[in-house]
C-alpha cells in the first residue's frame, strides 16, 4: 500500500483509512473517498482536480495514480446524502442495485473538466506533431477509466451480494474500453511511423499477447476457478455457523429440558417434537420463508403449518401435516384455517390417544381442501347435547358463513375425518 | 372428494374385506393389515403399541403374524444407534418374521453387504457417507434387476427434502417411510416391499401429487408423466393418512386394486423423463 493508504488526519479518533468511495462515485470516487477523509466538500476536492489538469495534466496522473493505489471501499458517505447503495426487493426475492441519479457536484465538475480540458488544449503550446497525439492519448484514458470503472463495479457487487447486473452489459463495457485503448494506441503507432509499420507491429504484438496467454492462460483460468470455489466453500461455510449458531443453543437447551423432565413422558415428546420442528424449519425451508416463527403466516402451507406445530405444543399430541400446493391466504381461507384449527384442537384432545393427527390440505385451481383426521374413539355428532356448541360453531357454522362447506365423518376403522372445503375470493 | 365411482380392478365392488387377490395367495400379509401399509409415522396406522397386542380398531390379525413368513433384511444407516434400535424392534426373527443378515454404515460397505448377502429387503437410509443412499442404488441395480431373486429397498429418512425422497424413488427404491414409524407398521411394509408392492408414506404422497401436479408443461410420454384421475384419489387418501385397506373401502375396490394403482404412481415416478419433477416438489405451487 502507497502512503496515501495510510494518510492519516490530526484527529483524536484511531487512523482512519483511506478509501475509494463507493458511493455516489462519478469516476472512480478518488474525489469522494479524498473528501470524506479530508473532511471537505467533494466539490472541492473535484475542482482541486480539475485544477491540477492544468499543470500539465498533473491532475488527471494524480487522479490516476490514486485510483489505481487507493482500495474501493465505503469512504466519504455524507449523511445528509441519501445512500446511493439503495437496494430494492425485486419480486423474486433477491436484492438489486438500484442506481440513484448523479448529484449536482458530479455535473458541475463534468463540465469544469470539459472547459478546462479545452482550454488545457487550446493553451497548452503543443508542437503540432504532439498535438496530433492529443486525441490518441484521450482515447486511451478514456478505455483505461472505462475497464478501471467496471472492476470496481464487479468488485463492489461482490460485497454488496446483490444481484449482478447482467453480464451481456458488463463484457460490453469492457469491451469497449479495451476497443478504445486499441484504437488509441494503434493510432499513436500510425502518427509515429507509417501505416505500413503497423502490420508488421500488430502482427508482433499479437504474437506476443498470444504467447502471454498460452502461458499465462492456463494458471489464470485455475486461479479463478480456485477463487470461485474458495467463495462457495466460504458461502457454505457461513451458512453452517449460522444454522449451528442457530440450532446449538437449542437443540442444548431442550436436551436438558428433557433431562429435567425425564419422568413426564408427555412433556418429554413435547420437547423433542417442538426441537424437531424448529430443526426442520432451519434444514428444509426455502430461504427467506418464515425461518423465525414470529412472521405472520403469507400462505396457506405455512398457515397450516403453523397452526397444527401450536395445537401440537399445546395437547401434545403429534400431528403430521402434508400440503399440497399452496396458495396467498384471503379472508375465506382466514375463516377455513381457524376452521380447520379448531379441527385439529378436537382431534388432538378427543382422538389424540389413537396416535398421530394427520393434517392434509391441498389447493387445486381455486378450491382450497383441508382434512383432519384422527384415529380416537369417534364421535357421534347428533349424540352431542345441544348446549355444545364448539364443533356446530367454529367449525361447521364458520365454513358456511363464509361460503364454505364443512363435513364431519366418522371413518369406517375408527376416528373422526373432518372435510373442509372453501373457494377462494376472487382477486 | 368423489367417493362411490364406479368400482375399478379386477376385483369389482368388494367392500375391501380381505382383498384376497389370486396373485398374492393367502400368506400375503397385504390386506390383511390392520395397521397402514402406507403408514404415518408414529403409528398412524395401528394404534397398537406392541406388535403382539391385538388390534382395537377391528382389524383381526396383525401385520406381522403370518406364520412362517421369512424375510432376509439388510440395514443400512450410518447412526449405529439407529440400526441398534430397528435390530431390537423388528429383529427378533421368531416374533416378526424379520431376519437382518447384515449392517453396514457407508455405502462402499452396504454395496459389499448386499452382494455378499443377496437379502430380499434392504432398509436404506437415504443420508450416507460416500454418495447417499441413491448411489448404494445405483451400484447395487443389477441385483435389483435380477430375475430370480431380486432385492428390493425400502428408504428410510428423516429428511423432509423433496429432492432426497423423489430422488431415492427414481433411483429404485419401492417406498419411502420416515424413521419415526413404528415397528409394526416397519415390519409390515418390509413385507410389502419383499412382494414387489409399493409403500408410499403420507409425506411422499404429497410429494408425487405436487410433481405430478398440472403443469402447463405438456407431458413427453403421456402414459409416464400423467396420473389417471384414479391414482390421483388414492394418492390423496394415502396423504390424508388412510392405509390401504381404508383407501379401499372408501373408494369401493379391492386391497390389491389400491397397491396395483400404488404399484402404477411408482412405476411413473421411477420412469417419467419429466426431470422437473423434484423440482416441481420443492417449489410449491402458487395457485
Amino acid at each position: 500500500m502507497p502512503e496515501a493508504a495510510t494518510l492519516t488526519v490530526e484527529d483524536p479518533r484511531p487512523p482512519r483509512k483511506l478509501y475509494r468511495s463507493s458511493d455516489g462515485r462519478w469516476l472512480g470516487g478518488v474525489a469522494r473517498g479524498l473528501a470524506g477523509h479530508l473532511g471537505l466538500p467533494v466539490i472541492w476536492v473535484r475542482l482541486v482536480f480539475v485544477g491540477l489538469m492544468m499543470a500539465d495534466g498533473l491532475g488527471a496522473l494524480l487522479y490516476a495514480a490514486f485510483w489505481f493505489f487507493v482500495p474501493l471501499g465505503i469512504g466519504g458517505v455524507d449523511a445528509e446524502r441519501p445512500p446511493a447503495l439503495a437496494t430494492e426487493t425485486a419480486p423474486d426475492g433477491r436484492r438489486r442495485l438500484v442506481a440513484r441519479k448523479p448529484d449536482k457536484g458530479q455535473i458541475v465538475a463534468l463540465l469544469a473538466m470539459v472547459v478546462v480540458a479545452m482550454i488545457f488544449v487550446g493553451n497548452v503550446d503543443l508542437s503540432g506533431g504532439a498535438k496530433a497525439y492529443l486525441w490518441p492519448t484521450v482515447l486511451v484514458g478514456a478505455g483505461v477509466a472505462l475497464v478501471w470503472r467496471q472492476a470496481d463495479n464487479a468488485r463492489r457487487a461482490r460485497w454488496m451480494e446483490v444481484g449482478r447486473r447482467k453480464r451481456t452489459i458488463t463484457l460490453l463495457r469492457s469491451a469497449a474500453g479495451v476497443l478504445l485503448v486499441a484504437t488509441g494506441v494503434s493510432a499513436i503507432f500510425v502518427l509515429q511511423g507509417s501505416a505500413a509499420h503497423l502490420g508488421s507491429v500488430l502482427q508482433a504484438a499479437l504474437a506476443v499477447l498470444v504467447g502471454i496467454a498460452l502461458l499465462a492462460g492456463p494458471y489464470l483460468v485455475r486461479m479463478t476457478q480456485d477463487l470461485s470455489e474458495e467463495r462457495l466453500m466460504r458461502i457454505r461455510a457461513q451458512e453452517r455457523a449460522e444454522v449451528a449458531a442457530h440450532v446449538h443453543d437449542s437443540v442444548l437447551h431442550t436436551l436438558t429440558l428433557i433431562q429435567r423432565n425425564a419422568e413426564n413422558a408427555n412433556e418429554v415428546r413435547r420437547l423433542a417434537r417442538a426441537q424437531e420442528r424448529d430443526l426442520r424449519n432451519w434444514l428444509y425451508k426455502p430461504e427467506g420463508t418464515g425461518k423465525d416463527e414470529d412472521d405472520e403466516p403469507g400462505t396457506l402451507a405455512e398457515a397450516v403449518k403453523r397452526n397444527a406445530a401450536e395445537v401440537e405444543d399445546k395437547h401434545g399430541v403429534p400431528i403430521e401435516v402434508v400440503v399440497v400446493g399452496d396458495c396467498p391466504l384471503d379472508d375465506r381461507i382466514g375463516a377455513q384455517m381457524q376452521a380447520a384449527r379448531e379441527a385439529m384442537v378436537n382431534a388432538a384432545k378427543y382422538g389424540g390417544e389413537g396416535g398421530a393427527v394427520q393434517v392434509f390440505a391441498e389447493v387445486e385451481g381455486r378450491t382450497v381442501f383441508v382434512s383432519v383426521r384422527d384415529r380416537g374413539p369417534g364421535f357421534d355428532l347428533d349424540s352431542i347435547p345441544g348446549d355444545r356448541m364448539g364443533v356446530r360453531e367454529s367449525i361447521i357454522g364458520r365454513m358456511e358463513r363464509n361460503g364454505g362447506t364443512a363435513r364431519l365423518r366418522a371413518v369406517p376403522d375408527g376416528g373422526t375425518e373432518v372435510e373442509l372445503e372453501m373457494e377462494r375470493a376472487e382477486t | 372428494m368423489s367417493d362411490a365411482n364406479e368400482p375399478t380392478g379386477a376385483a369389482g365392488p368388494d367392500a375391501g374385506t380381505t382383498g384376497a387377490g389370486t396373485a398374492g395367495g393367502p400368506a400375503t400379509p397385504t390386506g390383511a393389515a390392520g395397521s397402514a401399509g402406507a403408514e404415518a409415522p408414529l403409528g398412524a396406522g395401528a394404534p397398537s403399541g406392541a406388535a403382539t397386542a391385538p388390534d382395537p380398531a377391528g382389524a383381526p390379525d396383525q401385520a406381522a403374524a403370518a406364520p412362517g413368513r421369512r424375510v432376509r433384511v439388510v440395514l443400512v444407516d450410518d447412526h449405529r444407534m439407529f440400526r441398534t434400535g430397528v435390530q431390537a424392534e423388528i429383529g427378533q426373527t421368531e416374533r416378526t418374521g424379520v431376519e437382518v443378515v447384515g449392517e453396514a454404515a457407508d455405502v462402499d460397505q452396504a454395496v459389499t453387504v448386499i452382494t455378499a448377502t443377496r437379502p430380499e429387503v434392504v432398509l436404506l437410509d437415504v443420508h450416507l457417507p460416500g454418495g447417499g443412499g441413491v448411489e448404494v442404488l445405483r451400484r447395487c441395480s443389477p441385483l435389483m434387476a435380477d430375475a430370480e431373486q431380486p432385492v428390493r429397498f425400502l428408504a428410510l429418512s428423516v429428511s423432509d427434502a423433496a429432492e432426497d425422497v423423489i430422488g431415492v424413488i427414481r433411483g429404485g427404491a419401492r417406498g419411502y417411510v420416515t424413521k419415526t414409524i413404528t415397528g409394526t407398521d416397519l415390519v409390515d411394509s418390509v413385507f410389502r416391499v419383499q412382494d414387489g408392492d409399493a409403500v408410499f408414506s403420507p409425506r411422499l404422497a404429497g410429494f408425487v401429487l405436487d410433481a405430478f401436479a398440472s403443469t402447463d408443461a405438456p407431458p413427453v410420454d403421456e402414459d409416464l408423466d400423467r396420473l389417471t384421475q384414479r391414482e390421483r384419489e388414492v394418492l390423496r387418501l394415502i396423504a390424508r393418512g388412510y392405509a390401504y385397506k381404508e383407501i379401499a373401502k372408501q373408494l369401493f375396490i379391492s386391497v390389491k386394486t389400491v397397491e396395483s394403482h400404488v404399484s402404477a404412481v411408482l412405476r411413473k415416478l421411477q420412469l417419467s423423463n419429466r426431470h422437473e419433477l423434484t423440482r416441481w416438489a420443492t417449489a410449491r405451487r402458487l395457485v
